[in-house]
């Protein structure tokens, strides 16, 4: 039913829009400023307080509403300056100092200042805030004692004068760039904050690209230009108003009625293969890679997975490109934990084929001759659950018997985190995906030793100390001067993990999909860019 | 009557101490720990731990409810974990659209049910009885996403006579209005229509048929007040029935309301918003039955004879 009924409205839409399509394709390219744009998602958005938002809608939105130190170049992995102008950092790497932009102010009109930007940093680790990013900024002098309630402020964030702030660090931190691009790290005004009596993510005051204009719960948020932008040819979009609590279905379909331009929840598998063929949709599709992951933990302190030899035969059990064609198309095989976008992402490493010949003789050599049965736990949206079953199908010929727990994510990710508890998770629709573009962050998190505790994300629970000193030499390797080598070095950690203790199944690695109108213009990589997802300041209306 | 209200007020009281314990302790129960999807991947334990002692959540689970209920009297609903905000205004912001997208459910779910009833109980066993009857098992068993997305396809998509979405004009409230009373309208039609049936065989039916008077005023005026009874028992329950029905048709519709709200705050273990929607909605569909048990004696002699 649905199948035809997107067919026909398009149709349709193609009929009454003929006309307007080939002026639409004339000019494009040149980004220009004006128009106003629809974007359109499911879910509210919960909150625009930096500090706290964490999630794929209210992540670009933030990002687009307040400025941080340094940020990326649009569509890139490559951070340039932003609030900052210019930075130092000290020959041992534990001291940045960053010379703040002169006159750029908040849109309440006070200037920025260094005074600022330690307020915002303390609050996003501040406890009391209560926001997801205070790990993030734990290798800043003074962010422990933050954490354990004995102080209000972080001696290690000293401002200097007006215009220059300096970091202390406890070691080096060769991604603390990456951090202060992070939104959390966004800069925010304390009036403005304590006037919002606990209430700033709904009455948000930044100094970024957009401003708030209006926010009618659960109906739409309207974003305006900031007149008094610090970047003048930026952004190009006079205003982008946010409406939720769309359907992706209903979206694609006032997508095509001209009513909408950017459908933020992207398309339907059911619906992708469909749309990604129609002539209707041509250059409304934007795909591409993310730096993403998609992989099955194999927990290795539960037998019989804590023997290598059963982890490696389960590798060869997957039939990844099998899995692949059930999400039609939309990811692509991996052969290892980071992603092709990562740097340190190794080209020639080819993972473990698939093999399940190879596969039986290795659980054969383990003693398992004749399988074992063991549980799986798989968020319980679709299409995690088909492609679990698919996982199971591929297990079951090696003769290993795999239950599967469908679960609501909060349970996988509680299961997950609870010693001895979940044997296999499928980490698909978990939102795991890289915080930013930098090999560190898919090991910290969820393969060191120190996030194999309770409540972590470490569902492996893996810990092997040889590759704990290999992360922290890796990571004390000053950056720029030996960026290259320590992502050779980072590469080789990952490889060797898979290689050696294969505590993961890495399939594939999805795509993300987003669909917009025929008049949006700019490149693929503003609409789905690699750190701050839609980039509001680079998208434009054809004119 | 003041007895018997203050006895149904002291019941719905009971009734709401009952919910939110028993709705406390089933969120207490999940595995799912707040502190931790607070803290994201990117938290140690030390960070986890402190963000559990903000929330409170390290104390005994006695204490977090009673603390929630000595918040409750004061009109604190609590601060949900995601939007860090206070629950209350949320909820009552998005009230209002909840609402009216009841009442005109309701409205369209009597006025087809009653309709449909008396029509098919009038010309019974002929084919219009028939079909009626067809049209009414289907909405009944009609899932409501279903309805839904035919609804939005045949009189949105194609032939565009309503908005495919949104809030504040009356020609929004159209297509959810309908989706979420096609289904009470099949129930009561079928209701109606058996009720009708025993009513039009009764003697003074039959009576005033001999009086000579007109078919119509004999049915509207003579049987169907004596039929609608059930039906007015019928909405007070009802409005619990919508409560879980508005979850689905809102996000159809992308309708503003607190099923919305639930939706999100359950997939989220967002517990003082799961707490505050499940209480409002106890709140709404207690004061539905209490209303329905005032009404039914203004509507029956024989209630308010006893």
């Amino acid at each position: 039913m649905i199948k035809s009924l997107l067919k026909k409205t398009a149709f349709a839409a193609m009929l009454a829009t003929t006309a307007l399509v080939p002026a639409a394709f004339a000019v494009s390219g040149t980004p220009s400023k004006g128009g106003d744009i629809i974007v359109t998602y499911k879910d509210d958005i919960a909150t625009l307080d930096p500090a706290v938002g964490y999630d794929w809608q209210n992540w670009s939105m933030i990002n687009a509403m307040f400025s941080r130190l340094v940020d990326y170049k649009p569509g890139t992995t490559e951070l340039g300056p932003a609030l900052a102008d210019s930075y130092d950092v000290s020959p041992d790497g534990k001291t940045y100092t960053f010379k703040i932009h002169p006159g750029v102010k908040f849109s309440n009109g006070r200037e920025v200042t260094a005074a600022d930007v330690k307020y915002s940093i303390e609050r996003a680790v501040n406890p009391k805030t209560q926001g997801p990013g205070a790990g993030f900024f734990h290798s800043i002098v003074g962010a422990d004692t933050m954490t354990a309630g004995k102080s209000q402020t972080m001696d290690g964030i000293v401002v200097v004068d007006d215009h220059t702030v300096r970091f202390n660090l406890v070691q080096p931190d060769a991604t603390f760039l990456n951090v202060l691009a992070l939104n959390f790290a966004s800069v925010v005004p304390k009036e403005a904050v304590d006037a919002a009596k606990g209430d700033f993510g709904k009455h948000p005051v930044g100094s970024g690209a957009f401003l708030l204009k209006e926010w009618t719960v659960g109906q739409r948020l309207v974003f305006v230009r900031n007149p008094n932008y610090f970047v003048k040819e930026r952004p190009y979009v006079d205003s982008y108003t946010v409406e939720v609590g769309q359907e992706p279905l209903v979206a694609l379909l006032r997508l095509q009625k001209g009513e909408v331009d950017i459908a933020g929840d992207g398309i339907p598998p059911a619906k992708y293969l469909q749309m990604r063929k129609s002539p209707d949709f041509k250059g409304m599709i934007v795909d591409r890679q993310q730096l993403e992951t998609s992989y099955v933990t194999l927990n290795t302190q539960i037998k019989p997975l804590d023997n290598p030899k059963v982890r490696q035969a389960l590798n060869m059990a997957i039939d990844k490109n099998r899995i692949v064609r059930i999400i039609n198309g939309r990811a692509t095989p991996a052969s290892q934990v980071l992603p092709p976008m990562m740097p340190g992402y190794d080209k020639s490493y080819s993972g473990y084929a698939f093999d399940p010949t190879k596969a039986k003789e290795l659980l054969a050599e383990a003693g398992l001759k004749d399988g074992f049965t063991t549980t799986i736990y798989t968020s319980n949206t679709d299409p995690q659950p088909r492609i679990t079953q698919a996982i199971q199908q591929d297990f079951a010929a090696i003769g290993v018997k795999a239950e599967i727990k469908a679960l609501a994510n909060p349970n996988v990710i509680a299961a997950g985190g609870t010693a001895g508890q979940a044997p296999m998770v499928w980490s698909g629709g978990l939102g795991w995906i890289a915080d930013f573009p930098d090999p560190s962050d898919f090991y910290g998190p969820i393969l060191a030793c120190g996030s194999a505790v309770q409540g972590g994300w470490n569902w492996s629970w893996f810990c092997n100390k040889a590759f704990e000193a290999r992360a922290q030499a890796a990571d004390a390797m000053p950056v720029p001067a030996q960026a290259e080598a320590r992502y050779a070095t980072w590469a080789k950690i990952f490889t060797d993990i898979q290689e050696n203790d294969a505590p993961w199944i890495p399939v594939f690695n999805e795509r993300r999909v987003l669909a917009k109108s025929k008049r949006m213009g700019g490149s693929d990589e503003v609409y789905l860019d690699p750190t701050r997802v839609i980039d509001y300041e680079a998208i434009y209306v054809n004119k | 009557m003041v007895l018997f209200l203050a006895r149904r007020v002291g019941q719905a009281a009971l009734i709401l101490l009952g919910v939110a314990a028993i709705t406390f302790v089933l969120l207490y129960c999940l595995p799912a720990d707040p502190a931790v999807l607070i803290a994201g991947r990117s938290a140690n334990p030390q960070i986890v731990a402190a963000i559990r002692h903000e929330l409170g959540l390290d104390q005994p689970l006695i204490l977090q409810f009673l603390h929630y209920l000595y918040g409750l009297l004061h009109g604190d609903f609590g601060r949900s974990y995601t939007e860090k905000t206070e629950v209350l205004p949320l909820i009552l912001a998005r009230l209002p659209a909840t609402l009216i997208l009841m009442a005109a459910g309701i409205f369209v779910e009597v006025v087809l049910g009653l309709t449909f009833g008396v029509v098919a109980a009038v010309l019974r066993d002929g084919p219009i009885d028939r079909v009626i009857m067809m049209l009414s098992f289907v909405g009944v068993s009609s899932p409501q996403f279903v309805v839904a997305l035919l609804l939005l396809y045949v009189f949105a998509a194609t032939l565009g006579w309503f908005p495919m979405s949104g809030f504040g004009t009356p020609a929004n409230v159209v297509l959810p209005a309908v989706t979420l009373g096609v289904l009470g309208a099949g129930w009561y039609a079928r209701m109606v229509r058996s009720a009708m049936i025993e009513v039009l065989r009764q003697d003074y039916v039959r009576t005033a048929h001999a009086k000579g008077l007109r078919v119509s005023r004999v049915v509207m005026r003579h049987a169907l007040p004596n039929a609608i009874l059930p039906i007015i028992a019928m909405i007070g329950i009802d409005i619990g029935q919508f409560m879980g029905g508005v979850v689905v048709v809102e996000a159809v519709y992308g309708w503003p309301g607190i099923g919305q709200l639930a939706w999100q705050a359950i997939q989220q273990v967002d517990v003082p918003i799961i707490m505050g929607v499940t209480l409002v909605s106890a709140l709404a569909i207690v004061i539905g039955n209490l209303a329905a048990d005032f009404i039914a004696p203004f509507v029956d002699p024989r209630i308010r004879a006893q």
